[in-house]
């Protein structure tokens, strides 16, 4: 069972880990928060999964700060952006 | 018993694992930001709850099994929240659908 759970949290990782091509390319920084937003949950269900695995029970513990420091991120995010003078184009928004 | 609960683990971690599949195809690939979000929500909500349904038979105590719903109960409410708000965001910034 433990080999299933550690391939099962790899997989998981390997599919964020994709998912971060997003913050390359782009375009505006809302997709970019959108891949972290994914990096922060697949985070934590891997600390889970790893957790399950090792008989950890503290891994639970991690997997909750993760799941908080993913919402700040959010929340950060939208404060700066709606925070600023709405309409005005900015040089990293290409499109 | 036994093997009936780590049928249930092997399940739902499976499905659970998929929909994170489907959530990286879905922003990869979906053609604006809008759609990104809509794949972004099934990862999270379907993709770790269905991980964490499926871990459930594997806690040794009933207050690590809540802890472990507690953990989805938080996602799912600041990422339904932080959804809303990052559509705002879009909503305000780029042109209007």
């Amino acid at each position: 069972m433990a080999e299933f759970l550690v391939g099962a949290a790899a997989f998981i990782l390997a599919m964020v880990a994709l998912g971060l091509i997003r913050i390359l390319r782009g375009p505006g920084d809302a997709d970019r928060i959108m891949a972290a937003q994914l990096l922060g949950t697949g985070g934590i269900a891997a600390v889970l999964l790893l957790g399950a695995a090792s008989g950890e029970a503290a891994t639970a513990d991690v997997a909750l700060t993760l799941a908080l420091l993913a919402a700040f991120a959010a929340f950060a995010f939208v404060k700066a952006k709606l925070g600023q003078a709405i309409g005005e184009s900015r040089p990293t928004d290409s499109q | 018993m036994k093997l009936f609960l780590d049928l249930w683990t092997l399940v739902g971690v499976l499905v659970g694992a998929f929909f994170f599949f489907a959530g990286t195809v879905g922003l990869l690939r979906f053609p604006d930001s809008l759609t990104r979000l809509h794949a972004l929500s099934k990862a999270d909500n379907l993709g770790l709850g269905l991980v964490v349904l499926g871990l459930l038979p594997q806690v040794d105590s009933v207050a690590a099994g809540i802890k472990l719903i507690g953990i989805w109960l938080l996602v799912l409410l600041s990422g339904a929240t932080a959804s809303q708000w990052i559509a705002r965001t879009l909503r305000q910034s780029g042109p209007g659908p």
